[in-house]
């Protein structure tokens, strides 16, 4: 059973600022979302490889050398605030 | 006929003997989108312009005898949720509103080498969370077939464009059914690609182990044309396999002899529509008269497909968007006092209720406690998903089923309950839990409103589900119908 107190430390987890109005929403759907999922837990899996990856996969290598890449002005082109070759944001500590 | 419901083969033939030009055919185009979109709403972003000047390119490169390949010129729709160079791309989101790509997603690099006439940027559900494009930021799209029906999503402005003549193709993302789906509610052909044959990058990531581009056409041969033209091996995306790619045009064979079809009962039986099904058991004969060899087949574990989807699904999501801080693009709040504040009101502004549900949701089955009975839980099974496809592929070359149980339904009929709206997905969602290749072709109507059925096969067979669904298409005439609007 998902708590109040549950979605709350969740929010904080994922960033986000939920009204009083959301979280009740959120509890409530939760708990009937996993809810319905509770079949899975009928479902023996001792023995089960839990999945990586749908196809065999192998690793990807490439050479270790500096390629083209895009100049920092197009990279900064879409930042709300900037200074000079920097992303701005408020203040850390 | 009018121009814009031909199809870009049959197109591409009339540019060929110079009896229209590209420039007609985007004219063609862009009249009907001025007539319709009004009422349709497929777009959120449209490039005349861009488009105008490609088609001037056909044209001058046919004038000047030099050969051009077989979707150049052709008004192609792209998605919102892949990037396209200094076009806007907003995935639907108030969260990315304003960004303009400095990059082109791979698809859109290789279409453009095909020299495609890109008409705009498609609507979605947000971030293609959603089956309806109800959840779209900005405003939803409208069935073509029935303007107070959704066009099905999250691809459904792909899907609207091109059965409203919008456009001739599109392309768009399947995390769960978002290509299928909606082109089962809108008439069209649509396939989601083996996961792997398409390269992801530049798409905005949903879930990255289940995410993948493919086309909707309004026939099968045009189906196999995009394919030729999006599939292949891409180092920038590095779940992109290897493979050698067929000319999928090979593949338009009208023949199905001795081709062994199993239909697992599990999608025959729980809450399918009578007419959907009595639609389905038609189809199912006509491939048999046609010599196909079909049998009733199960897939044991297909009812947990729903459950392990929206663990996994949004497990990977709350991590993929945890890049949307209003740090480096995109929207953010503005007056708050710290960092973290800035995070948590950006984040808390700039998304819609079912993303953040959908977060909130990834973010507990991911959390400490949680973790094994929900994320873990879910691998496992889908494990064993996987491995009920792997035995029926064992016996039969192709699995068929509705891609939907029932057509296009109205708008807010499931927007009240998230669970309800989830299992709209319920017959689409294990082909992306196992990797495999899935088709929806048009097979009939149900009160004007179009069925679709579903085709599914092993990895890397998109050849035989375009073989067995152009047979079934060149027996039918359900693509020759399009809306009145």
């Amino acid at each position: 059973m998902i708590k109040k107190s549950d979605v709350e430390h969740v929010a904080l987890l994922a960033r986000l600022e939920l009204t009083d109005n959301e979280k009740e929403i959120y509890t409530r759907q939760l708990n009937d979302i996993l809810g319905h999922f509770e079949s899975l837990q009928e479902l023996e899996t001792t023995n089960v490889e839990p999945m990586a990856h749908v196809l065999s996969l192998f690793n990807v290598f490439r050479e270790d050398k500096v390629d083209r890449h895009l100049p920092s002005e197009n990279v900064l082109a879409n930042c709300p605030d900037r200074d000079e070759d920097c992303f701005r944001v408020p203040k850390i500590v | 006929m009018s121009l814009y419901y031909l199809t870009a083969h049959e197109l591409h033939d009339l540019l060929l003997k110079k009896e229209i030009s590209a420039v007609e055919v985007n004219e063609a185009v862009f009249d009907r989108i001025e007539s319709v979109e009004d009422s349709v709403k497929a777009y959120l972003t449209l490039t005349r312009d861009q488009a105008m000047k490609t088609a001037q390119e056909v044209d001058d490169m046919i004038g000047a005898g030099r050969p051009v390949p077989p979707l150049a010129g052709i008004p192609i729709a792209i998605k919102d949720n892949i990037c396209t160079e200094g076009v806007r791309t907003t995935a639907a989101s108030k969260i990315i509103y304003n960004f303009i790509p400095p990059y082109d997603a791979t698809v859109v690099k290789k279409l453009a080498g095909q020299h495609i006439a890109m008409t705009g940027k498609t609507n979605l559900d947000e971030f293609a969370m959603g089956s309806s494009t109800e959840n779209s930021g900005f405003f939803a799209t409208h069935n073509p077939w029935d303007r107070e029906c959704v066009p099905g999503g999250s691809s459904g402005g792909s899907a609207a464009a091109v059965a409203a003549g919008e456009s001739v193709c599109a392309i768009g993302s399947d995390t769960g059914g978002s290509i299928r789906q909606p082109a089962a509610f809108c008439g069209v052909v649509g396939i989601k690609p083996t996961y792997g044959a398409v390269s992801r990058y530049g798409l905005i990531a949903f879930a990255s182990s289940l995410d993948q581009i493919g086309p909707f056409t309004r026939d099968v041969t045009d189906c196999a044309l995009m394919l030729n033209a999006i599939c292949g091996h891409d180092p920038l995306d590095s779940t992109s396999s290897p493979y050698e790619v067929p000319d999928f045009r090979r593949c338009l064979v009208n023949d199905v002899k001795g081709l062994k079809i199993g239909v697992p009962r599990e999608y025959m039986s729980e809450g399918i529509d009578a007419d959907v099904r009595q639609i389905i058991e038609k189809a199912m004969s006509l491939l048999e008269l046609n010599g196909a060899r079909i049998e009733e087949t199960s897939l044991p574990h297909l009812g947990f497909s729903l459950p392990v989807y929206y663990l996994i699904a949004p497990a990977e999501a709350s991590s993929n968007l945890a890049r949307y801080d209003g740090v480096r693009y995109g929207f953010r709040s503005a007056g708050a006092q710290d960092v973290v504040d800035m995070f948590m009101k950006t984040r808390s502004q700039g998304f819609g209720a079912e993303v953040k549900r959908r977060i909130m949701l990834g973010t507990y089955v991911l959390s400490a406690g949680y973790y094994d009975a929900y994320y873990l839980k879910a691998l496992k099974v889908r494990t064993l998903i996987k491995e009920d496809f792997n035995n029926a592929f064992e016996k039969f070359d192709i699995l068929l089923s509705p891609t939907t149980p029932s057509p296009a339904f109205r708008f807010g009929e499931k927007t009240g309950d998230p669970l309800k709206m989830y299992l709209s997905d319920v017959f689409t969602i294990a082909v992306n839990l196992a990797g495999i290749p899935g088709l929806s072709v048009p097979c009939g109507f149900v009160n004007g409103l179009p069925v679709g059925l579903q085709l599914m096969g092993r990895p890397f067979s998109e050849g035989k589900l375009l073989q067995a669904a152009y047979t079934f298409e060149q027996c039918t005439d359900h693509h020759r119908k399009h809306p009145e609007l």
